[in-house]
């Protein structure tokens, strides 16, 4: 990004307040919680790598926000950003993550035994299902701030490990950059792609820049398991597959990351993690397990019903249209999955998922034979 | 000079892996910046920080147009130009003509040089048009600046706008708090500039912290506009309907020294040297800045096999009349001066009132079924 922290300097010829982002059309969380004084006291600081406050903030200043969606209006640009400027980031982090504060110890629970059944999710209902999280690379810069030459080596150090994986894992690594018309369709038709971001909130803070150096995208040759590398995260992991079978997708899913993970520890780079935020991701809203767990279900009924948004709260359960966040279920279908991310490990939201999915089905099916679904209102999670 | 760690932090990585994959593009950056002189500059910065990735950063995301020939990279500030020649000059080069590290450009704003240009035959000249850029001494530029200096320039300028008179009166409109009367009635004039969506400008940095300290000031006649902090500093357009472009030359002349004379009280002059004349954003924009243009009707002279020869010989290019980019509607174009480094702003304005003069010329012999052979101009 053009500040630099030289830039950062001069800046200080200038006051605090004639630098002080017009906060006054903004709705989301950095917004909310920057005040000039904290302004003022965070404007001089800078991470080791050179990632200064304006850095930090500068997408959420371009960015006034959603009236519906509350965003998170800052982002990492590496993995000391979350210390250096905690006073900005922890009330951040507590107000987007339930409360959860500054001294909190968050669990990581990759052991795919210890969910409880999640194997039959009934088809008829259930379309698909689908495990994703990022992980950070440790020693390089995130998204926002890294170099071409820190997101190549990113790049390289994957496509070794990632080489690596036999067995159900063994596959593939597609470059952005030198794709074939005929992979790039199949990768369409698989509904792999990512293509360079359009979104202004990813835009605005620099994850876009030399697009699409060192982007690409792995998958196994069953097509089940797929990385995205150096996209909004160093990687996304993704595990899915069609139908309610969400107990296998979670077991690749913590499998495969697993040995991605002793792959990259052979060649002496580890994941960002700390005891207090998990996992270290470029955007706070996905610390901790990074986990977005979720089904394509069919719920025409049940989405009607006035009680839907209120059952999903209790359950800690989100809904999103088919096409991802902020896009409209089509035919009564929904993209349900699990609000938290910090403060709850992978086995307890995936389980928060399966539970959940399992009581929305047995609701539709109320529904369809005309009963009620009253007695089966679930307390709050 | 305080230290730009993230940049010593990518010194880590050696030159070639830092470089730019460049082998899609096609701009002028592209076309100049060779691995070696990647690995001279790319240890060095401004005294504002600015660096060479931060120059060349427009460029590497936007390969380019097939049509249009991009030149791919900004400055950040009045240094740029100096710390990063061995950069820029090669692109200043190619970009204007050949014109050599050690030229001299001439700056001329004494209307009183224009000869003739007040009678461009209405019936054809639909409408007349200067505009330049003016970046202040002592911020650094829109790829660059942060929202203090920014909010800096907005209040020299509205003070230095405040004080014009006669002509020249006029009022501020802050991009943040116009009304949405005033909104209508700066699009209705076609005075209202809006946040860049063009990623050549977007990618350079230029619209962060959009719309602080972005703004539109106008006279009351309505003929002298300047925009503040969109992709210089200072945007200045001076226009009018009809084909008198003396007047708006005059205009634009004596409004930029009024402008300009306010702003040196404050110590706050325009970026301007004797190499590159003034200082802009962009490198297509050194020496003048000055696009002097006409919306003018050549229907038929348009579509003849001779005119796009014509318009080079004059020196002169075609846009669409909804500017760079945009088609041309019902035989209308917008007529203006391709050059903008090594002549002035007078012989810039004469090649346009003396090339549009000839081109209508031939518009009403074909009009009239005859030839225009004879008439061709030699290469100006």
């Amino acid at each position: 990004m053009p500040f630099g922290n030289t830039h950062n300097k001069m800046k200080m010829n200038y006051s605090a307040e004639q630098e002080f982002p017009d906060l006054s059309q903004h709705n989301n969380h950095m917004a909310k919680v920057l005040t000039p004084e904290m302004y003022a006291q965070l404007r001089d600081k800078e991470t080791p790598s050179g990632f200064t406050l304006d850095d930090v903030i500068q997408t959420g200043v371009d960015n006034p926000g959603h009236p519906f969606i509350m965003t998170v209006g800052c982002v990492a640009g590496d993995e000391e950003t979350y210390e250096v400027f905690r006073d900005l980031m922890d009330p951040i982090i507590e107000d987007r993550h339930g409360g959860y504060k500054p001294d909190d110890k968050h669990k990581t629970d990759l052991d795919p035994e210890n969910l409880q059944g999640g194997d039959d999710l009934d088809p008829n209902y259930v379309l698909s299902s689908r495990v994703r999280t990022g992980r950070s690379i440790r020693g390089f810069c995130l998204p926002p701030h890294c170099s071409r030459g820190e997101r190549r080596a990113i790049e390289d150090l994957s496509i070794q490990s990632l080489d690596a994986l036999d067995g159900d894992l063994k596959g593939r690594y597609y470059a952005l950059k030198n794709m074939t018309e005929e992979e790039q369709q199949q990768l369409i038709d698989d509904h792999f792609l990512f293509d360079k971001p359009v979104s202004p909130l990813l835009l605005a803070s620099g994850m876009a820049r030399d697009w699409p150096d060192g982007r690409g995208i792995w998958h196994n040759d069953n097509k089940t398991f797929l990385v995205w590398v150096n996209e909004e995260d160093h990687l996304r992991v993704i595990s899915m597959q069609k139908g309610g079978n969400m107990r296998e997708v979670f077991t690749r899913f913590c499998t495969g990351l697993t040995k991605i993970e002793s792959l990259f520890k052979e060649r002496s780079h580890e994941f960002m993690w700390n005891e207090h935020l998990g996992y270290v991701l470029t955007c706070p809203s996905n610390l901790g397990t990074g986990l977005r767990a979720g089904v394509h279900v069919k719920l025409p009924n049940l989405s009607k019903h006035e009680l839907f948004g209120e059952v999903l709260k209790r359950l800690r359960l989100q809904k999103r249209g088919t096409g991802g966040v902020d896009t409209a279920a089509v035919g009564g279908v929904f993209d349900i999955s699990n609000a938290d991310r910090l403060g709850f490990s992978e086995v307890e939201l995936v389980q928060m998922v399966v539970d959940g999915v399992n009581l929305l089905v047995d609701m539709e099916k109320r529904l369809e034979a005309g009963d009620a679904v009253d007695d089966l209102m679930p307390e709050q999670k | 000079m305080a230290k730009n760690c993230h940049n010593d932090y990518k010194m880590k990585f050696s030159s070639d892996d830092e470089y730019p994959d460049l082998s899609q593009h096609n701009n002028h950056m592209a076309k100049v910046l060779t691995k070696d002189i990647y690995a001279k500059l790319r240890g060095k910065s401004t005294p504002s920080g600015f660096t060479l990735d931060d120059i060349i950063q427009t460029g590497v995301d936007n390969p380019g147009h097939p049509f249009i020939m991009t030149v791919g990279c900004v400055a950040g500030d009045e240094e740029s130009y100096e710390v990063f020649k061995d950069l820029l000059d090669p692109v200043i080069s190619d970009r204007h003509n050949g014109y050599g590290p050690s030229d001299k450009h001439k700056t001329d704003l004494n209307f009183e040089n224009l000869k003739g240009g007040d009678d461009l035959d209405p019936n054809y000249v639909l409408s007349s048009r200067v505009r330049t850029g003016r970046s202040i001494k002592g911020f650094t530029l829109p790829p660059h600046n942060s929202r203090g200096e920014r909010r800096g320039i907005e209040k020299l300028s509205i003070e230095a706008l405040a004080t014009l008179e006669g002509e020249f009166k006029g009022k501020y409109y802050p991009l943040n708090g116009m009304t949405d009367a005033e909104q209508e009635q700066l699009i209705a004039d076609h005075f209202l500039f809006d946040k860049p969506v063009s990623p050549l400008l977007t990618c350079a940095g230029m619209a962060r912290d959009w719309p602080d300290a972005r703004g539109i000031w106008h006279n009351d006649n309505k003929t002298f506009l300047v925009w503040v902090n969109e992709e210089d500093h200072l945007r200045v357009i001076s226009m009018q309907k009809g084909g008198n472009m003396k007047e708006v030359f005059r205009r634009f002349c004596v409004g930029l020294q009024k402008i300009e004379e306010i702003f040196k009280k404050h110590n706050h002059g325009f970026m301007w040297n004797e190499h590159l004349g003034y200082i802009l954003t962009c490198p297509s924009n050194l020496g003048t800045g000055l696009r002097g243009g006409v919306h003018v009707k050549l229907p038929k002279l348009s579509t003849h096999p001779k005119f796009e020869e014509i318009l080079t010989r004059l020196r002169l290019q075609k846009r669409g009349t909804g500017g760079v980019d945009t088609a041309s509607v019902g035989g209308v174009f917008d007529i203006s001066n391709a050059d903008r480094l090594g002549s002035s702003e007078v012989y810039q304005v004469q090649l346009v009132v003396d090339g549009v003069k000839l081109m209508v010329e031939m518009e009403k012999k074909l009009e009239k079924g005859e030839s225009i052979d004879g008439m061709v101009p030699a290469q100006k």
